[in-house]
């Protein structure tokens, strides 16, 4: 069975181009549009990899995280943040809130797959 | 398609909501009546569009969204107040980056120093001593990802000197709550050379004291690697608070200090289970979930549930509710016929059966519904340009952009509606000096607001200018041929007048309004939607023009009537009066024209059964009703027909596909007895019998 990965982005663009990405490599890919809606998707898919954005209306990537890693099933998931952010203050907040790596945006989709595998295997 | 294109198509779409969004906010901001979350929805609608322009390699769309969002971090952080004269920049820039959107889009030009002029003055909003940061597009786009994981760059090249480094690493357990594993990092240490891994096992206690959250493991591992030991760091950047991180180059010449421990025991990178076996347990260990769950997951129910569908779907689907909506008249219909209707309970059900159809019908119309707001967000650019333009200080005050249209609707409705908003600002208001003199605030205002009004949608574009001068606008009519110079016209008549062809009330033809369309082209455009649009003015206080619309166009309002035996329906928004010709009213001009006296006026009276060839000869007019319609252009014209029979809503049914166009007919519909009705195209009908009686030419001169 293909690894099931979460990706959370409010930007129908960068969803549609994450799963054109991991779809094309293999993964089984479910979608969330923000942290609150990525919370619900994490408890009802129980994805076995998480990408995530950091600025998201209703709940951002941050508290995403932080909800994440309070469920227990999903304390050693990893986590990825993709951002545009280069901001090495968001990178701590982000490393503080239990995420596994930060990519930054725009992504090269072999590159993404590879840090994927790599994470993952 | 290509996927890349498709989600190229998206990117573009969604740019057109981000856009909409960002304006809105910036209005908020400007008018101080933003919270922290509009401010956080402004800088995200930029980002977003950086962050998928930066996919697509929209370069110039990168830089420029990259500053405008540098300057908006600045606002969300508190470090620049949203004053009056940054928010204006804000809002320049606003428009600057929905051009480079339509000009990454479309192609063609774009107006650079203009970009650039703006990219300055950002900059100079933000403080000087922080330029802004480099487009990330520009340092991370094609370098390494993993140097932003952490990771560094493979070089397999063995050169002569290679450094030997032991690292002791011993994880915290937060280590692994973060998804972290060793395996993983061990395997990125060796990629940067060769590495020996041993896995430290002498503090883990007996089971009967092991805690399962605890991480007892730690590892020792040796790696030899051409890379200095910032890349060995490297690896462990994202970790290194969670764990006991010891690095130690090891001098070349020092003795290998690396003896087998008996409490040691070897692993490769590749095989080093015992973390896992750590993490199994944790896994297993029983610890309360509920309490993240309610914290977390309890209030997901708030997001937003939306599916995208294709319009011909939908489309489908509102025909074939069309068709049911016909079959349940036609069954009621025969139902009454068959006498059955004493049976209560057949009646009851007949009765639920049409609700229910009515109210499938309104659902599914409500698909093809879109909230107005995207509209009216692109007026308030346009009313900011010309405002520009005319030198005028103008506040474009928008009301029920929650208001649902019909989605072809909103699309037909942008042209008209941008010309009456640039009319208002343009010929509505006065320059800011002229509104002191008359006692009003410099500051202009036109208002747009929509309201849904018994099953229609009314628009109101109203400004609080100078008004019609009617005199004015009746000399020009005149001057123009429009009217006789002796008509006498009531003050609507004479508002009207704007809407005749080839009118226009600027004595200078500026290059705002003056674009060659004049308000009779909107008019039309309104009508072509089975629209009504009207005028009301008081001198010195300001006009409105009010537009009522159909909520959709998959249904008419229609007078169904009897020509020569047919069954006919007329679109009841053209018809402007009905009225039976008493006799000494109809006079024939020559063997084929006939005209109808009203009021002292006389326009051109139209068989329609003659006209559209149901009869030879013309019926006396004298025997039937006359239906007066004004069509495209204000041609008023009298239509004949032989009875009024009903006025309802009907079903369009195209017949241009089967049959392709028919002179003066518009559509189908089937009515409640199952007949087909034709649906008369007024405008058509109009036109062609025209070359017989030259209406226009009578109107005018009437």
């Amino acid at each position: 069975m293909s690894m099931k990965i979460l990706t959370v982005d409010d930007s129908r663009t960068m969803r549609d181009m994450l799963r054109l990405a991991l779809s094309s490599a293999g993964f089984d890919v479910v979608q969330a549009v923000d942290g609150l809606d990525g919370l619900d998707v994490l408890d009802r898919e129980n994805p076995e990899l998480v990408i995530t954005d950091i600025n998201m209306p209703k709940m951002d990537g941050f508290g995403f995280i932080e909800g994440a890693r309070k469920i227990d099933r999903f304390r050693v998931v990893p986590i990825l943040v993709l951002t545009t952010e280069s901001d090495p203050d968001k990178k701590m907040r982000a490393k503080k809130a239990g995420a596994t790596g930060w990519i930054v945006k725009p992504f090269d989709p072999v590159k993404l797959v590879d840090v994927i595998r790599r994470v993952a295997a | 398609m290509d996927p890349m294109q498709a989600i190229k198509d998206t990117f573009f779409q969604e740019c057109e909501e981000q856009l909409g969004e960002l304006e809105t906010g910036l209005l908020a901001m400007q008018e101080g009546s933003a919270d922290n979350e509009t401010v956080n929805a402004v800088f995200r609608a930029v980002h977003s569009i950086k962050g998928g322009a930066g996919a697509f390699k929209l370069d110039r769309l990168v830089k420029f969204a990259h500053v405008f969002e540098t300057t908006l971090d600045k606002i969300r952080n508190g470090a620049l107040a949203p004053a009056d004269a940054v928010m204006k920049t804000m809002l320049r820039a606003a428009d600057v980056l929905a051009d480079l959107v339509t000009v990454s889009r479309e192609g063609g030009t774009f107006d650079d120093p203009h970009s650039n002029e703006l990219i300055a003055e950002l900059n100079a909003h933000c403080d000087e001593k922080a330029p802004p940061r480099e487009a990330p597009a520009e340092d991370d786009s094609d370098g390494n990802p993993f140097a932003a994981l952490g990771w560094e760059p493979v070089t397999l090249a063995l050169e002569p000197d290679i450094n030997e480094y032991v690292i002791v690493f011993k994880p915290k357990p937060e280590l692994y709550a973060k998804g972290n594993e060793t395996t993983r990092l061990m395997r990125e240490l060796s990629r940067l050379g060769s590495l020996t891994v041993r896995c430290e096992i002498a503090d883990v206690p007996l089971l009967a004291n092991f805690e399962p959250e605890h991480s007892y493991l730690s590892w020792r591992a040796t790696l030899r690697s051409v890379q200095d030991i910032a890349a060995v760091r490297a690896v462990f950047e994202f970790v290194d608070d969670d764990c006991h991180l010891d690095i130690e180059p090891v001098d070349p010449g020092a003795p290998e200090a690396e003896a087998p421990q008996e409490t040691a025991a070897e692993v490769a990178p590749e095989a080093s289970e015992e973390p896992k076996a750590v993490e199994e347990t944790k896994a297993a260990a029983p610890t309360p979930r509920e309490v993240a769950k309610q914290e977390a997951g309890g209030s997901g129910n708030a997001t937003q549930n939306t599916i995208r569908v294709d319009l011909d779907r939908v489309d489908r689907l509102i025909n074939l509710v069309g068709e049911l909506v016909i079959n349940q008249a036609m069954l009621t219909q025969r139902v009454l016929e068959a006498g059955a209707v004493k049976n209560a309970s057949i009646a009851t059900g007949l009765d639920d059966l049409e609700h229910l159809t009515r109210e499938i019908q309104e659902s599914v119309m409500a698909i093809r519904a879109q909230p107005v707001r995207p509209l009216f967000q692109r007026m308030s650019r346009i009313v900011r340009e010309i405002a520009d333009v005319t030198g005028k200080n103008v506040r474009l005050k928008t009301e029920g952009e929650g208001a649902e249209v019909d989605r072809t609707v909103i699309e037909r409705l942008a042209d008209p509606l941008t010309h009456m908003i640039r009319n208002a600002v343009d010929h509505g208001l006065e320059r800011p000096d002229a509104r002191i003199a008359a006692g009003k605030p410099a500051q202009g205002e036109v208002r747009l607001s929509a309201a849904h009004k018994s099953g229609r949608v009314v628009i109101e574009i109203a400004d609080d200018g100078r008004g019609i001068d009617r005199p004015k606008v009746k000399a020009i009519a005149i001057k123009k041929g429009l009217i006789a110079p002796d008509a006498q016209l009531t003050d609507s008549e004479i508002d009207n007048l704007l809407f005749m062809p080839g009118f226009s009330t600027a004595e200078t033809v500026s290059n705002i309004s003056g674009r060659g369309v004049g308000m009779d082209v909107v008019k039309r455009s309104i009508q072509a939607l089975g629209g009504r649009i009207a005028i009301t003015s008081k001198l010195g206080q300001g006009s409105t023009f009010s537009l009522s619309l159909p909520l959709t166009l998959a249904v008419l309002d229609g007078m169904v009537v009897r020509v020569a035996d047919q069954t006919l329906v007329v679109p009841l928004n053209s018809i402007l009066e009905t009225m039976k010709p008493k006799p000494g009213e109809v006079y024939g001009l020559g063997p084929d024209t006939q005209v109808m006296g009203i009021r002292g006026g006389f326009i051109p009276l139209i068989d329609v059964g003659y006209a559209l060839g149901f009869r030879s000869h013309r019926a006396d007019p004298m025997t039937g009703v006359t239906l007066l319609i004004e069509t495209e252009g204000g041609v008023r014209s009298a239509l004949m027909v032989d009875a009024i029979q009903d006025q309802r809503q009907v079903v369009i049914k195209s017949l241009e596909s089967n049959y392709g166009h028919v002179e003066g007919i518009a559509a189908a519909t089937i009515l409640g007895d199952g007949r087909i009705a034709l649906i008369l195209d007024t405008d058509a009908i109009v036109h062609s019998s025209s070359g017989r009686n030259s209406p226009s030419d009578m109107l005018l001169a009437g």
